[in-house]
């Protein structure tokens, strides 16, 4: 066993262990937590497979962005774990059933008779001075130029989609008007003079 | 040597994972979204392999745009459940049947 086979060995176990946990506790922020492990640890396995620029991606979007924001919506919320637990158990059977037919059928099909390395040889290492992200970013900027601008403009819709849904006036609240307050004049604006009886 | 069939197998277990527990955590939206996102990550795992074997960056481009609208979903899921607690009090996914459907 080489070196790379085993590192992969180590990565895959770790990732099915945190995606069993993932799908398995009580708790949604051990749930996000071990969510993180295993975007951290496919970000590994992507590295084994030589595509280091979206490794980094995947830590620095996944971990540094998305589940940051997962943690942060599981702790807002204020989530009555029983009840949220309720057909687990019942459910167990079935799951598992369904999990373990569809794994069965895709062995079936991806198993080492149709994609071992008699059928696809592993390709030659790439030379030291290759780059990753030079070569991606080629095909990238050029013959996927209009995709890109279309991802682009879909993350622009989630912003505002997004914002503009949590948004919510609160009409208690009191905050000042920059507006008002430059286009203040002199006299009424400022100053008003209240008529009162003196006082003896 | 690492072979491309173990890639894949191990987006299968990914994949077969995830759908288990979206049986399992049928009443907990958080965890629906969470799941999602592992199937996604079994997807991009196969996109990447195929894309080394294959010798050609167009698959790992197709990552970078599955990344892209992955983590639209996730905002906008996310947004969705804030506003759905602030107004239900809960996201249990069994009390959400104001639509009838």
């Amino acid at each position: 066993m080489t070196f790379e086979l085993f590192v992969f060995y180590v990565f895959a176990a770790i990732l099915v262990f945190a995606a069993t946990m993932v799908i398995t506790r009580k708790n949604p922020v051990h749930s996000a937590l071990f969510l993180v492990l295993a975007f951290f640890t496919s970000a590994g396995i992507w590295l084994l497979a030589e595509a280091e620029f979206l490794a980094i991606v995947l830590v620095l979007v996944y971990v540094g962005a998305v589940m940051v924001l997962f943690l942060f919506v599981v702790m807002m919320l204020d989530i009555d774990i029983a009840t949220m637990r309720a057909g687990f158990v019942k459910n167990l059977p079935l799951a598992i059933l369904i999990a373990v037919a569809m794994l069965v059928e895709i062995f079936l099909v991806v198993g080492s008779g149709n994609f071992g390395l008699d059928q696809f040889a592993a390709p030659s290492p790439l030379p030291s001075d290759y780059n990753n992200t030079a070569s991606l970013g080629s095909v990238l900027y050029t013959e996927y130029m209009y995709p890109f601008e279309i991802a682009a403009v879909i993350l622009l819709v989630a912003i505002i989609a997004a914002i503009g849904l949590t948004m919510r006036k609160r009409p208690e609240t009191k905050y000042q008007d920059p507006s008002k307050q430059v286009r203040v004049k002199k006299g009424d604006d400022r100053i008003s003079v209240l008529k009162m009886d003196a006082e003896d | 040597m690492l072979a491309l069939t173990d890639f894949l197998m191990l987006g299968a277990i990914l994949f077969s994972l995830s759908v288990a527990g979206i049986f399992l955590n049928r009443k907990n939206v958080i965890i629906l979204l969470m799941c999602i996102e592992l199937m996604l990550l079994a997807v991009n795992i196969n996109f990447v392999a195929f894309s080394h074997y294959h010798g050609d960056a167009v698959g790992q481009v197709f990552v970078f745009f599955i990344l892209t609208v992955a983590a639209a979903e996730a905002a906008i899921g996310l947004a969705i459940l804030v506003v759905l607690f602030r107004n239900r009090r809960t996201i249990n996914v069994e009390d959400l049947d104001a639509l009838k459907g």
